[in-house]
């Protein structure tokens, strides 16, 4: 049995690799842009619109209102990073269901990388907002002697972040496929429907916790009390 | 007892042992989380929604420390360093 996507090689040639994790996480990017190019060749702004268009305003609205909530009062600035990793750990999970393919994001590969992208992504929106050295004092808060843990838990957060995507995502691709050598009918089916949802919290996890950490950078204070609608 | 066959039962013992505490120790960590939950919601069902996705953030954090240990358990049941070298040892002698 196969722990990750890694082991499946498709081509190779000297050490250059070619495994499924580089070919589905590939397929997933084509997926995803030139869906979303279509769908905005021709945006409309009255009230008829294309389904598809509408669902794109949907996902973009909720994400918007969300960054919002965690205390990111201008998420347009961020949107761009964040709503890409939610969209593509997301439709990674959801294309299990496509027989055949394996999530890209169950090698641990894949989550290191964007767990990376995240720990780059935070002091360098911290520095744009708030100016190099005013970040650099937010490590020292609220004592000097804190320094070392802060720096500390910059790391281990990263790591957490990486592992714990990798951990769904492996469990639930390992759970299917001992299920199915077990019970071969009724139980992996449902498992897959747990997979399925699991995926999708952790894609929203994944995204809420680069949230606040980007937030915590940028010094972002909460959202005002009277903002909330409903 | 060679140490090839050490090997292999302190790491099934361990395996099972880590899977053990890994799902009991974070369901009832859940179970705690989950109960404060309800019990605000009935007192303000308001902010249900805020309350919702704090408790799904909070579930998911108790989450990967069993993650973790699972993690654990399959590297030392599948991709174990120590049993593979033993076996290479064991091999070439």
């Amino acid at each position: 049995m196969h722990l990750s996507p890694d082991e499946i090689i498709f081509w190779q040639s000297g050490f250059i690799k070619l495994n499924a994790t580089i070919v589905f996480t590939w397929l997933l990017m084509l997926l995803l842009v030139i869906g979303s190019r279509l769908i905005t060749r021709h945006l409309s702004q009255n009230i008829s619109r294309s389904r598809w268009q509408n669902l794109l305003e949907l996902i973009i609205t909720n994400i918007e209102q969300q960054l919002k909530e965690v205390g990111l009062q201008q998420p347009r600035i961020y949107i761009d990073f964040l709503g890409t990793l939610f969209l593509f750990v997301a439709v990674a999970s959801l294309s299990t269901i496509i027989p055949g393919f394996e999530p890209p994001t169950g090698s641990l590969s894949t989550t290191v990388a964007l767990a990376s992208a995240v720990f780059i992504a935070v002091p360098l929106y911290g520095i744009t907002r708030q100016g190099i050295v005013s970040y650099l004092q937010s490590y020292m808060q609220p004592t000097i002697i804190m320094l070392p843990f802060n720096l500390i838990g910059e790391v281990s957060r990263t790591i957490a972040l990486a592992v714990r995507l990798f951990g769904n995502m492996m469990s639930g691709a390992l759970i299917i496929a001992i299920l199915v050598a077990i019970t071969p009918l009724l139980f992996p089916i449902v498992m897959t429907l747990l997979g399925l949802l699991t995926g999708i919290v952790q894609a929203y996890i994944f995204f809420i916790l680069a949230a606040v950490y980007i937030a915590a950078a940028t010094g972002a204070n909460e959202p005002d009390r009277q903002q909330k609608s409903h | 007892m060679d140490s090839l066959t050490y090997i292999a039962i302190i790491s099934i013992i361990t395996a099972g042992i880590t899977t053990a505490l890994g799902t009991m120790l974070p369901a009832f960590a859940e179970g705690k989380a989950i109960v404060a939950a309800l019990t605000s919601l009935a007192q303000q069902p308001d902010a249900s929604s805020t309350i919702t996705r704090t408790l799904f953030v909070g579930l998911a954090m108790i989450e990967s420390t069993a993650i973790y240990c699972f993690v654990v358990s399959m590297i030392v049941l599948f991709a174990n360093p120590f049993w593979n070298y033993a076996l290479t040892q064991a091999a070439g002698k």
